[in-house]
């Protein structure tokens, strides 16, 4: 049976042998140099060790930043009760700021969790192949003529050596994308260190640098439309006196809500 | 006929499946062409819900070669745009 004709198919298929050049005479390899296979197999435990490494840090930077929204979200409310419009505005720019960068991160960590799987899953069967080929190699060379079980030996060589390139393929684009995940994570570091996740209450009115550029960040129509629904908010449940919120208030308004 | 779903495994597959395969692969190197990532998009998942679906998955220990191979699931538009415009690595 010969293969498709398609480029889309035959593109990887040529990549795989590139990789299987590298790699020597996979026969050769295999019969003379367990060793390398070794390597290779720490290699995917050290990369698994990488991705699971991204993930945990992108986990913990998702649950301080959904931590931050609650707070920036209660701090535009105060902010409103206490008839402080701009700074309700600057803290609801943040939120959007840091719910952008929320979206990004979920459905990375969920990439990362299904690279891991499927890392460990090839780990897997890469690991049978060799087993495999270990066994299969005792009973040619014990059926066959010398030269017949080198033939032999070589095909059932290509099985393995062509797990081993797609594993390595496989390894080599978890770890790019653990590459762009952790310039997005250094990211977020950016944006703490900016001053993003600092208390509004103790900046005051003023405007600074982070102000503008996370104003640039947010959309501004979003933020216009929370404003404006908080205020219904607080004019719907609004027997309590502006000012009164803005000190000692956690919870307090929870009844104001929808 | 064994064709690897790279990063994924390998499957076996009656032969006469073979050309519906090479239409859909034609088509998707097309679509990436004509920068049709939505059209893409649906023959590549064709593609890889085809090859699983007819295909039964060879047993770990199952030491054959593939005849071929197709991109990760998770190939991006731009991963195949790179990889698959013009003639490619193999012209034809």
């Amino acid at each position: 049976m010969a293969g498709l004709s398609g480029r889309f198919s035959t593109v990887v298929k040529a990549k795989i042998s590139k990789l299987l050049d590298r790699a020597e005479d996979p026969a050769e390899t295999l019969e003379y140099s367990y060793q390398k296979q070794m390597e290779l197999l720490q290699n995917v435990k050290k990369g698994l060790a990488d991705v699971v490494t991204a993930k945990k840090r992108l986990q913990l930077q998702s649950q301080k930043l959904e931590q931050q929204v609650v707070k920036l979200d209660t701090q535009a409310r105060q902010a409103l009760a206490a008839g402080n419009e701009p700074l309700a505005r600057t803290a609801l720019e943040r939120k959007s700021a840091v719910q952008t960068e929320l979206q990004g991160l979920d459905p990375q960590i969920a990439e990362l969790e299904g690279q891991q799987q499927s890392m460990i899953d090839n780990q897997a069967k890469l690991q049978a192949k060799i087993e495999a080929f270990r066994s299969k190699k005792e009973v040619i060379k014990a059926q066959y003529s010398a030269a017949e079980a080198q033939v032999r030996i070589s095909e059932a060589a290509t099985g393995v050596g062509e797990e081993m390139a797609d594993v390595g393929l496989a390894m080599q684009r978890a770890l790019d994308k653990t590459e762009n995940m952790r310039a997005r994570a250094g990211a977020v570091d950016e944006l703490e260190k900016a001053g993003a996740f600092e208390d509004l209450t103790q900046l005051g009115g003023g405007e600074d640098d982070i102000d503008r550029q996370l104003k640039e960040l947010s959309s501004g129509t979003q933020v216009d439309g929370e404003l404006e629904k908080m205020k219904a908010e607080l004019a719907a449940g609004g027997s309590k006196p502006a000012g009164e919120l803005s000190s000692g208030g956690e919870g307090g308004d929870a009844g104001a809500g929808a | 006929m064994i064709v690897r779903i790279s990063g994924e495994g390998q499957f076996e597959l009656d032969d006469d499946v073979a050309e519906r395969l090479n239409a859909l692969d034609n088509d998707a190197v097309a679509a990436v062409e004509a920068g049709d990532e939505p059209r893409f998009t649906d023959l590549f998942g064709q593609i890889l819900a085809l090859i699983r679906s007819v295909g039964s998955p060879l047993a770990d220990d199952d030491l054959r070669g593939s005849d071929v191979i197709v991109p990760p699931s998770d190939t991006t538009f731009e991963e195949a745009r790179v990889e698959f415009t013009g003639d490619g690595l193999i012209p034809g």
